[in-house]
């Protein structure tokens, strides 16, 4: 007999709430209840269904595991994918504990996709508990979603987890998808600060990358192999690179040979690794009078380059270091995500912001080169 | 809606036919050739040793050994499981599948050409010659350029001689080194930044701006004193024309840049457009595609490659040159880039391009691109009003002779995508169509073209078929996602065929691969 693949479901019935009522965010009791007098409506449960009826056809070949009510089974029973319900939670009062419960038992159960209904809040939860060691994928209901790890709607979620479960590596591979974090008291207040939290390990479609017609083609790990190499070949003597946070800049560290602070920002010089970690404080005493050169990478789905996921590199350090000294690298599967959408820099400061707009060239690969806008 | 023709039914016969090298038996064979005589072996000896005692194999080779009636049996039913060119409507877009006339067909078959060798003397093969020189006369005019070379087997091939003038073109002036960059567009062929690559070059790509055009202000800011040239497609694989492109090349010209037009489909603008207006130093036209001769992955195919008068100089040799009556392979060539392929490419496509353009003469060629354009805008019409279809960009504009459509929405709505359509189509009887170049700009593409061949029934008939496929998707996407069901073949899973350690391009790689 066929070994049933295994689902978790994971909804955070309150993810969404505040958007629909011009909240941002609905972390924390006292906002939640401000919501619910407001009149908000629960948007998880909705959303989840329309990513689980896209599932129903592969119903005989999984097993749906879930949280009690709201928190997966009603959902999993509105579609007939007659789930097995563990764990406890308390009808209408669920938590981000009850997330990371859900989550944990999860992990423990070993399923072999972790699919979770919820915004930022919600990947941060999933993410502290399982980290890298499970396959993940969000179902989009929270009110502004900083974080990759989602499906572009719920019916692609559920598409996109059909057809990893079903087993076709041909079109669905795992990639590492930045979980970004909001502080969501500063976001109430107009002011926008996220950073990166984490990578959790999603499937994605190869579509971007499939040479059918060429048959056999470079996989997301060899174009990151080509970015780090055009990135090394060119480097300069005696010049200072601060290398930014994430997958694609840690190319170039690999390339290098050098150890790289995922969710942090490095040093380099002369090709020796001279800084883990950096502040704000310490980069800047690195670039100030020397000759330095920045290397960032998009944060994906978003755009980002500057001001989501590496505050460390801050408007002072930009300005030293002068626009022409920036080198922004990303695969084309990642440019793709953005949908045509420019690169984005939000530095807080705006003048630099201005500056910093207009065309540049993004390295996707071994001499090759992209132009893409970048706008304040 | 228009009313559309009834969807006939289909099914392809299904042969579950072996391999070749697994048919037949040891000792097996097709033709029984008659020992020689011995009074006639004892004159002229061994046949083997007419053969260099070096050049002699020591092993047989490992042939198929196999009967003539059955060997006839196997490839005649691998011809009735294909959808060939000739058996279905096929509209693959970028690909221009036109209906190649028999009439020239014959004429390369003909023993006149059909035995020429390529390195008989000039003098015995002037007749093919002037073809060569005739043909290059019409690109010409077509086009606006100065001298074509018919070398290039293949588009990508012509891309790549391009290249290679490039660098010549810079290295005369000394600049070979700094001009090192060769700007494309996302839309443009990929064989254009892929070429440029190979031959040495950084590439830079523009993505389209928001309506769909390639970007110009993206273009000028790509545009440095590196700059060697642009390399583009226009229209491009959306078939939006870029209607700005003598702004383009002026911008690459001031900066000291080539200026390259990829013409491989040149369907939409025969007649109407030419690269030298254009702005364009350099193009090349795939005779396989827009001149009727049939496709060939680097087997028949022709491209057409063509530049102004100071870079003649540096195109392959040899070229066909007319000196009174009489036509010469001229090899002295001191600035030639050399060879890109033996001899004189590929000659048969040669004729049939010229015998083809000989039966429409100049106002033909334009009735071409006309109806063509006619053609895929009649279509436009009738796919915008089918379920699941979305348009693309420039939206309310027309477009030339073929579009980047997307079947998004129907994804969405249904979960069946465009590579499930793409295997269901054939269910019909019809080849599959092509989606798109990578990377997937336009999500869940497909991008039909129906050149001027096409009749309005054909093209009614294929939309029929399209209107079913996206009725069975929102009725049964099942159906669609588990297509083919009546073509020779079924689903095959993709996977071994993606992993170099399962994939088999030769039956020795197969025996080798399954341990056998």
């Amino acid at each position: 007999m066929k070994t049933k693949k295994k689902l978790g479901l994971i909804v955070n019935p309150i993810a969404g709430m505040g958007g629909r009522v011009g909240l941002k965010g609905s972390d924390g009791p006292e906002i939640l209840e401000r919501a619910k007098e407001l009149g908000a409506r629960p948007e998880s449960s909705k959303r989840t269904i329309d990513a689980l009826k896209r599932l129903t056809h592969i119903r005989e070949d999984i097993e749906l595991v879930t949280y009690p009510h709201d928190m997966g089974e009603n959902e999993a029973m509105a579609c007939n994918l007659s789930p097995r319900v563990i764990g406890k939670i308390k009808k209408g009062k669920t938590s981000d504990q009850d997330t990371r419960n859900a989550a944990e038992e999860m992990l423990r159960g070993e399923v072999d996709l972790l699919l979770f209904t919820g915004g930022d809040g919600t990947a941060r939860d999933i993410y502290s508990v399982i980290g890298d060691k499970l396959p993940a994928l969000g179902i989009p209901s929270g009110v502004k979603i900083h974080s990759a790890v989602y499906g572009a709607s719920p019916g692609k979620a559920g598409e996109l987890a059909a057809l990893y479960l079903s087993g076709n590596t041909y079109e669905v591979r795992l990639t590492e998808a930045e979980v970004m974090d909001i502080d969501e008291q500063a976001f109430r207040e107009d002011r926008l600060s996220a950073r990166l939290f984490g990578f959790l390990k999603v499937p994605y479609v190869k579509r971007m990358l499939q040479c059918a017609k060429a048959g056999g083609c470079a996989g997301e790990q060899d174009a990151l192999n080509a970015i780090g190499a055009d990135v090394i070949n060119n480097m300069e003597a005696d010049c200072f690179y601060i290398i930014g946070t994430g997958t694609t800049t840690r190319a170039v560290m690999e390339a290098l040979d050098l150890n790289h602070t995922l969710l942090g920002v490095d040093a380099v010089f002369n090709g020796e690794l001279v800084g883990s970690d950096l502040n704000e404080a310490e980069l800047f005493e690195i670039v100030e009078g020397n000759k330095a050169k920045i290397v960032v990478g998009v944060i994906g789905s978003q755009g980002y380059i500057f001001g989501r996921g590496n505050q460390q590199i801050s408007a002072k350090v930009i300005n030293n270091v002068k626009k022409d000294n920036i080198i922004v690298v990303a695969t084309m599967e990642k440019i793709a995500t953005l949908g045509g959408a420019p690169l984005l820099v939000d530095t807080g400061d705006e003048k630099l912001d201005i500056d910093l707009s207009g065309y540049k060239q993004v390295i996707t690969g071994l001499g090759e080169r992209v132009m893409l806008k970048v706008e304040a | 809606m228009k009313d559309l023709p009834k969807v006939r039914e289909f099914h392809s016969p299904v042969w579950n036919e072996p391999i070749i090298m697994e048919m037949g038996r040891k000792g097996e064979r097709g033709i029984l050739i008659p020992e020689t005589e011995e009074e006639i072996k004892a004159i002229v000896g061994e046949a083997e040793s007419y053969i260099p005692e070096k050049m002699r194999r020591k092993d047989m080779p490992k042939l198929p050994e196999v009967g003539q009636p059955q060997v006839l049996r196997h490839f005649l039913h691998l011809s009735q499981m294909c959808l060939g060119m000739e058996t279905n409507i096929d509209a693959e877009g970028t690909a221009t599948m036109k209906y190649s006339p028999k009439v020239n067909e014959a004429l390369v078959r003909s023993p006149e050409m059909a035995e020429l060798h390529p390195l008989q003397d000039e003098d015995t093969v002037q007749g093919i010659l002037e073809i060569i020189h005739k043909l290059d006369l019409f690109l010409r005019e077509i086009s606006g350029l100065d001298q074509f070379t018919f070398q290039p087997p293949g588009g990508s091939m012509a891309t790549f001689t391009h290249a290679n003038v490039l660098r010549a073109y810079h290295a005369e002036k000394g600049e070979a080194e700094q001009r090192n960059e060769v700007v494309t567009t996302i839309f443009s062929h990929p064989c254009n930044a892929a070429t440029s690559a190979t031959a040495g070059f950084k590439v830079i790509t523009l993505m389209p701006a928001k309506d769909g055009y390639p970007d110009f202000d993206a273009l000028k800011a790509a545009i440095s004193e590196r700059t060697a040239g642009l390399m583009i497609t226009n229209p491009e694989d959306t078939g939006i024309y870029n209607p700005r492109i003598k702004e383009f090349t002026d911008v690459v010209h001031e900066a000291g840049g080539l200026c390259f037009y990829d013409q491989a489909n040149a369907n939409g603008i025969l007649g109407i457009t030419r690269a030298k207006e254009a702005g364009f130093d350099a193009c090349h036209f795939n005779l396989h595609k827009t001149f009727s001769s049939p496709h060939g992955s680097f087997g028949p195919g022709c491209a057409a490659y063509g530049v102004r008068k100071d870079l003649a100089k540096y195109l392959p040799k040899p070229v066909v040159t007319k000196h009174g009556d009489k036509y010469h392979l001229d090899y002295d060539r001191p600035d030639s880039i050399g060879k890109v392929r033996e001899f004189h490419g590929n000659i048969p496509a040669v004729s049939r391009a010229y015998s083809w353009i000989m039966s429409l003469g100049a106002e033909g060629l334009l009735e071409v691109a006309r109806t063509s354009v006619l053609n895929n805008n009649y279509l436009t019409k009738i796919l915008e009003e089918i379920k699941g279809t979305t348009r693309y960009y420039a939206q309310g504009q027309y477009r030339l002779e073929q579009e980047r459509w997307s079947w998004e929405k129907l994804t969405e709505e249904t979960g069946v995508g465009t590579q499930d359509i793409q295997r269901r189509v054939v269910d019909y009887g019809l080849q599959s169509f092509f989606m798109s170049h990578h990377p997937w700009i336009v999500p869940e593409p497909f991008t039909p073209e129906f050149c001027e061949s096409y009749s309005i029934d054909d093209i009614e008939y294929w939309c029929a078929v399209l209107q079913k496929i996206s009725d069975e998707a929102y009725s049964d996407p099942d159906l669609v996602k588990s297509s083919p069901h009546r073509s020779p073949i079924h689903l095959v899973k993709y996977e071994d065929t993606d992993n170099p350690d399962t994939w088999a391009i030769t039956w020795r790689a197969y025996l080798k691969k399954r341990g056998k």
